[in-house]
């Protein structure tokens, strides 16, 4: 019965869909307030009704209803609680519900706190987000309905994919998801401006803090991905270029991309042509991956059932936002007056810089990922751009945007003096070169390069901190006056330092675990041991253990130090899962600082157990520099300037003062 | 300017040189490999051909309807890797017509199968529906 009433409420919200899609926007036109209003009841009404939907699915999957397809082909009665939960998302249909669902949640901010936004701007923006959705419910509801009924209701399910069967499931997809679809909100205020044909810096202004949630959410959601594939999948590597992972990563650059452009043009009312092209393209390149993972035409882990239908549909919604956005861009951008004008060496100058950079390396990525699908389409040869391509392209790209970040927050507006900015950064760049030589001459192993490289993350730490410390002026005043002037500071400023900082530490760690990592791979009998980068590691036995929906062979190591000083076991096993009857290999992970030892095993052979050992000194700084990122992001999102309206607000009590005397 | 046109230039020449063709075991048979040129290698594992020998050293033979290649690999392998399943590896051929695999990729899961494998064995009618 909830099922149904799930499919029905997913058809009444697109019904609503189409309302707010078309309303609004007829109300903007022939300028009728009352049709305008009609955008924000209708919203939430929809938000409400994706919600009742999605609840309905949650629930079959809780209560093992395996009458439904969906709940059949991906859940087990025997699944654990937390993956009955997480599974509904764990597969096509209920993904593209989960993606629906917080589409439309974010349709619903806009309309309850948007009061202090334009009226016309407001219901053009509703009504593109009105658009958007109508799209992807379409989608759902003809071709990945997950309310679709069994007749008869087979007994057991047939369980979800072991491999999603982990805590990742329900950090990963919401996060990410949370990013991609974060960038419809600016996307839809770039279309709303240009179908107004008029934008301000007050549209930077309500712009921004919808890009930078967006963006730290989907920091986050890459970060939480790329440890879960690092954990789980066995083969100790954080990032694989994987096409999927491309998908994601082309959003974040040019989101990063877009969060900088829309501070110029918030400040300096510049870059405004540039800044609206960049929320359309970001979000074009959510749609983008939505359609590389979702459609099948690339494989990877993320490719659940394919199916041509969904395909085409997808690029069908695909042509025509990215086409409609573009082709209104191409008519209205020339009514955008360009604003201030600034010296090539300013803030504004490093911000274009920046942009430039961050550009360029999202056309590598893109370049990468589709030429293979251009290859097999024009000459029917099948070939892989894999690793060595994306190090060759985008890594040189990347390096000298990393070199220039700190400068950046150091140049003044309009005018900058590159000199000085070099000056106050001296501490910072003696620190990176006495890293960079401490490395090379002390860390065995380390190249040139690899030193080079720890240099450029502490380049960026101490570079980011240096800003701070100008900022509240220390050394130039007293430790407590500063101290008191580094509280005064516009979160904003905090939320920048994090960010570059947090950068600087994934380079670190990236840095660390590609150069001076180390692998063994041997065969081990029970009792012996082996030694690597100054840890033993000694394996005592395998002993079969029984869990919820598998067994395994878990073969249990002792880590210790080479002088003689225990860290406790490691546990790796091979895992059957019984329901699918599928294999899968679980890593055994030791924490150790900030460092891991990190064990996967392999199959039993005559001379003893296949063991794969890595060293991987630093690897927790990659991820943990991903998250003090998203950290900057939700602190600069704190900041009272950056809330949406405060200025307004303030003239609308003034006013109010006036009125009253 | 000049920082796009390194920027493309770049692209098209590690387009040129780091893109690796895909081959079946009968592509192999009309165009023997260079020695030395990285390829990736799609196939079924010959049933009975997984040799282990002293330590992590693997053999196999990485087959279809028409041709063999017999493999060589150091490691672990993946978790689903099996006799008369599908594989797709990555290495470079020896002159002594052995490949040399790095790496050894098999299905993800049950229902998953490298889509060019899976497009070539259809073409062949080797392709078994489960």
């Amino acid at each position: 019965m909830s099922v149904e009433l799930g499919h029905f409420a997913l058809v009444l919200a697109l019904a609503l869909a189409l309302v707010q899609a078309i309303v609004p926007l007829v109300g903007a036109r022939i300028g009728s307030s009352s049709l305008m209003r009609v955008g924000e009841p209708v919203t939430i009404t929809g938000f409400a009704l994706v919600s009742v939907a999605f609840a309905a699915l949650v629930l079959a999957y809780l209560q093992s209803d395996f009458s439904v397809v969906n709940v059949w082909e991906n859940s087990h009665s025997a699944k654990p609680l937390l993956f009955k939960i997480t599974g509904t998302w764990g597969n096509h249909e209920g993904s593209m519900l989960l993606w629906v669902l917080i589409l439309a949640f974010f349709g619903a901010l806009v309309a309850a706190f948007g009061q202090n936004l334009p009226p016309t701007l407001k219901a053009n923006v509703l009504a593109v987000q009105g658009l958007i959705a109508s799209a992807f419910l379409l989608f759902i509801l003809f071709t990945s309905n997950p309310f679709m009924r069994l007749e008869p209701a087979p007994i057991e399910g047939q369980d979800l994919n072991p491999i999603l069967q982990d805590i990742g499931l329900a950090v990963h997809p919401p996060l990410l998801y949370l990013g991609y679809v974060g960038f419809s909100v600016s996307f839809s205020f770039a279309v709303a401006a240009l179908i107004d044909g008029r934008m301000d810096a007050a549209w930077a202004r309500w712009v921004r803090p919808w890009t930078l949630a967006a963006w730290a959410f989907l920091t986050g959601g890459i970060a939480m991905g790329s440890y879960w594939a690092y954990y789980e999948l066995g083969w100790g590597g954080f990032w694989f270029w994987d096409p999927v992972e491309n998908a994601s990563l082309m959003p974040w650059l040019a989101g990063t991309a877009l969060l900088h452009s829309a501070i110029v043009m918030e400040k300096r009312s510049a870059l405004k042509i540039w800044t609206v092209l960049l929320a359309i393209l970001t979000f074009s390149l959510s749609l983008l991956g939505t359609f590389l993972v979702r459609s099948g035409v690339l494989t990877s882990v993320h490719s659940f059932a394919t199916d041509p239908a969904r395909g085409v549909f997808i690029l069908a919604i695909l042509v025509f936002f990215i086409g409609g956005a573009l082709t209104l861009f191409a008519v209205r951008a020339a009514s955008l007056a360009p604003g201030g004008l600034f010296h090539p060496i300013s803030r504004e100058g490093a911000l274009v810089l920046n942009n430039l950079f961050l550009t360029t390396a999202t056309a590598t990525v893109l370049i990468g990922t589709l030429y293979p699908l251009l290859i097999e389409a024009i000459s029917d040869n099948k070939i892989s751009v894999g690793a060595p391509f994306f190090n060759l392209t985008f890594i040189p790209l990347f390096l000298p945007l990393l070199v220039a970040v700190p400068f950046g927050p150091l140049l003044a507006w309009k005018r900058g003096d590159l000199a000085g900015a070099f000056q106050r950064l001296q501490f910072a760049f003696w620190a990176a070169g006495a890293t960079a030589i401490a490395g090379y001459f002390l860390i065995d192993r380390a190249s040139a390069v690899a030193a080079l490289g720890l240099g450029l993350g502490i380049w960026l730490i101490v570079g980011a901190l240096t800003d701070l410390a100008l900022k509240s002026g220390l050394g130039k005043v007293g430790v407590a006056v500063a101290l008191r002037r580094l509280t005064g500071l516009p979160l904003s400023i905090f939320g920048t330092c994090l960010g570059h900082a947090g950068l600087g530490l994934s380079v670190l760690g990236i840095v660390s675990v590609t150069a001076l990592q180390a692998e063994h791979i041997l065969t081990m009998q029970p009792g012996q041991s082996t030694e690597i980068s100054g840890y033993t590691v000694q394996f005592q036995n395998l002993r079969p253990f029984t869990g919820q929906n598998y067994t395994e062979e878990q073969a249990q190591f002792a880590a210790g130090t080479v002088r003689g000083g225990s860290l406790g076991e490691i546990v790796s096993s091979k895992r059957l899962y019984t329901a699918r009857g599928m294999p899968t290999t679980e890593a055994g992970i030791k924490t150790i600082g900030l460092s891991q030892l990190y064990i996967s095993i392999g199959d039993q052979t005559p001379s003893g157990l296949v063991v794969r050992i890595w060293w991987k000194p630093f690897v927790t700084l990659i991820w943990i520099g991903a998250l003090v990122m998203m950290a900057g992001g939700f602190i600069s999102l704190m900041d009272r300037r950056l809330r949406v309206g405060a200025p307004a607000r303030r003239k609308a009590a003034a006013l109010a003062g006036e009125a009253k005397s | 300017m000049a920082f796009l046109a390194l920027a493309a230039g770049l692209t098209f020449y590690a387009l040129g040189q780091q893109t690796s063709y895909f081959y079946m075991p009968a592509d192999l048979l009309a165009r023997a490999a260079v020695a030395g040129e990285r390829i990736r290698l799609g196939g079924l594992v010959q049933k009975g051909s997984i040799e282990r020998s002293e330590g992590t050293h693997v053999r196999f033979v990485v087959e279809d309807s028409e041709n063999e290649v017999p493999v060589v690999y150091d490691g672990i392998l993946p978790d689903l890797f099996r006799e008369e399943q599908g594989v797709v590896i990555e290495g470079v051929v020896g002159a002594d017509g052995i490949f040399v695999a790095d790496t050894v990729l098999a299905k993800h899961d049950e229902t998953y199968m490298p889509r060019e494998v899976a497009d070539r064995l259809k073409q062949e009618g080797l392709w078994q529906e489960e």
